[in-house]
């Protein structure tokens, strides 16, 4: 028999609310029992189904990896539907099975002047991946947010690095924030440094697009949805471009799940 | 318990399959099988359906192409694949076809190219039966057009038999008809070896917010434990309708599932959306049936099968 570890059944330890907790701002920080996997990467994510789903809801909920450590592995989601609503009533001693790691992970370039751009609930993966990263004083974030910052895990982010955030409350403000978007990825362009992205599409949108003025060298995060996580159902595919290395499945469509959930941006049309 | 208790043989008029287990995977949950690996040993089931596959690669429908209802899903895929050629020369050589029976599910536009994709299939050493996709809801040609209709169904189903002489012959049936009966006794007179049956059903969900359709597609098919009770109910009708063997399909998440399937005339089953509950679900229903069939006194899956009490 092959082990099986891959989908695994985990406890949970507690589930903490992050920030105002109040109806509108639900936002929860959930730790596990650690899985017995042998390697993750940042940029990876799971699939998580709470026993409580029973047959009403059939499919897991992919989470992003934030950390896997001895003791624990962390997760953070906001409650968004049906099944996050269900996930915020998780207790301690709670069986959730999982399975993971799932994805291919963010480029570790750590002599590259890197530069992380997260877009609310986008700043997920980039916990693990500063943690994780050899050579963090080569990273930067810009931020982009709209609800209070104190909803997102940033302290684990910076202590470690510098980060600039920006939040958008009054309207002015999102096109500042797409014009300090642009001046980043400029600037990085210029020294040949390592974009990633990660967030809501119309803000991967906009990143792809100035990356592609500028010519830089960008890797995109993205969070569509899916049913079955590991390739099987089809329903998270994305279209790639001329640029896709594998001629077979150039202009087709290919799975986020396995092929991504990261993708060079000049490889893949967002919708 | 040994593995010969839980054996089955689908035998049919030409061609007969033997499966280590009554357990497959439905085509289209189980992607061409290799990604399910790291969760289980592949060579643990009764046998693999592949993704449905057709000539040339086909790119399937626009997103969003999936939506989660209430005890199930819809989806509207459109037979997305990466066409025969990419099959036979880079996923069968890497799936263990000769501890596992691999069977391939065949989607084509018309019966001459279904008889094209036959001829091809039944040359595959490692290709242990066909699986006829007649009752697609999701694709604008072919499909359910020749489900729903028995003379097409007879004429597509022939065309595979002719072809594919070497083959297990299994005709997958879909439940949008007024007589899956009647659509059952007709391929079995074109000469299937096997029926299986259900598809998914048409169905449709919407977002109130948006007035939208929340598939592309407008339409697409159910699945899950929502239409298990469609499901027995077409695979007792069938079974009683025929005299080849029925493999039971619909909602499928237990080894107690499994058993309801055989109880009403099923010989085997396939897992479906249960594979995206959980990527090790067909392994873990293989390891659970023996104690299901203890906790309900069956020695043998004869002991079970069409035994439905009826006094």
């Amino acid at each position: 028999m092959v082990p099986t570890t891959d989908c695994c059944e985990l406890t949970v330890l507690d589930l903490v609310p992050f920030g105002l907790a109040d109806p509108v701002h639900r936002y929860f920080a959930l730790r596990l029992s650690p899985p017995d996997w042998k390697e993750w990467k940042p940029g990876q994510f799971l699939m998580i189904r709470p026993q409580s789903f029973g047959l009403e809801m059939p499919w897991g909920r992919p989470l992003g990896i934030c950390l896997i450590r001895p003791q624990h592995l962390i997760c953070f989601f906001q409650v968004a539907g049906r099944g996050t609503e269900q996930m915020a009533h998780l207790r301690p001693r709670d069986k959730v099975r999982v399975w993971g790691p799932l994805g291919n992970g963010f480029a570790v370039e750590p002599d590259t002047p890197t530069l992380l751009l997260a877009g609310g609930m986008g700043i997920v993966p980039f916990i693990g991946y500063v943690a994780e990263h050899p050579k963090a004083w080569n990273i930067s974030m810009l931020f982009g947010h709209r609800d209070p910052l104190e909803c997102y895990p940033v302290d684990s982010i910076n202590e470690h690095i510098p980060v600039d955030t920006l939040r958008e409350s009054v309207p002015g403000d999102l096109d500042n924030f797409i014009f300090t978007l642009q001046e980043r990825i400029k600037e990085y362009a210029s020294q040949k440094g390592l974009i990633l992205a990660c967030g809501p599409l119309p803000f991967l949108k906009t990143v792809q697009g100035f990356a592609k003025e500028y010519h830089a060298r960008l890797q995109l995060s993205l969070e569509n949805k899916m049913a079955c996580g590991v390739g099987a159902c089809l329903g998270c595919v994305v279209r790639t471009t001329d640029a896709w290395p594998d001629a077979a499945h150039r202009n087709a469509p290919v799975q986020c799940c396995t092929q991504g959930p990261v993708f060079w941006a000049d490889q893949i049309e967002l919708a | 318990m040994k593995h010969n208790e839980l054996a089955v043989t689908l035998a049919g008029p030409k061609q007969t399959l033997t499966l280590k287990n009554p357990i497959l995977t439905a085509s289209g949950t189980f992607g061409y099988g290799t990604e399910f690996a790291r969760f289980g040993d592949l060579t643990s089931l009764g046998g693999i359906i592949v993704k449905g596959i057709s000539l040339k690669p086909r790119h399937g429908n626009p997103c969003p192409r999936i939506a989660e209802t209430p005890c199930g899903m819809l989806n509207s895929i459109g037979l997305q694949n990466d066409g025969l050629e990419v099959f036979r020369t880079q996923k069968l050589p890497n799936l263990p076809w000769k501890e596992v029976p691999i069977i391939v599910n065949m989607y084509a536009t018309s019966a001459e190219e279904f008889g094209t994709l036959a001829a091809e299939l039944n040359a595959m050493e490692g290709v242990a039966a066909l699986e006829v996709n007649i009752s697609c809801p999701n694709v604008k040609e072919g499909g359910s057009i020749f489900g729903a209709d028995p003379a097409q169904a007879a004429k597509v189903t022939r065309a595979v038999r002719n072809n594919a002489p070497n083959k297990p012959v299994i005709v997958k049936l879909s439940p949008n008809v007024t007589s899956i009966a009647e659509i059952a006794r007709s391929v079995e007179d074109a000469g299937a070896d096997c029926i299986s049956c259900i598809n998914t059903l048409l169905g449709m969900s919407v977002d109130l917010r948006s007035r939208r359709p929340r598939l592309a597609n407008i339409v697409g098919g159910l699945s899950g434990p929502c239409i298990k009770p469609v499901a027995l109910c077409c695979v007792w009708q069938v079974s009683n309708a025929v005299n080849i063997p029925v493999i039971g399909i619909g909602g499928i998440t237990s080894a107690e599932d499994v058993l309801e399937f055989l109880l009403v005339g099923a010989s085997a089953v396939e897992i479906g959306t249960a594979n995206f509950m959980r990527p090790d679900a067909a392994f873990h229903i293989v390891e659970e049936l023996p104690r299901a069939m203890e906790k309900y006194g069956i020695r043998h899956l004869d002991d079970i099968r069409s035994m439905l009490s009826l006094g």
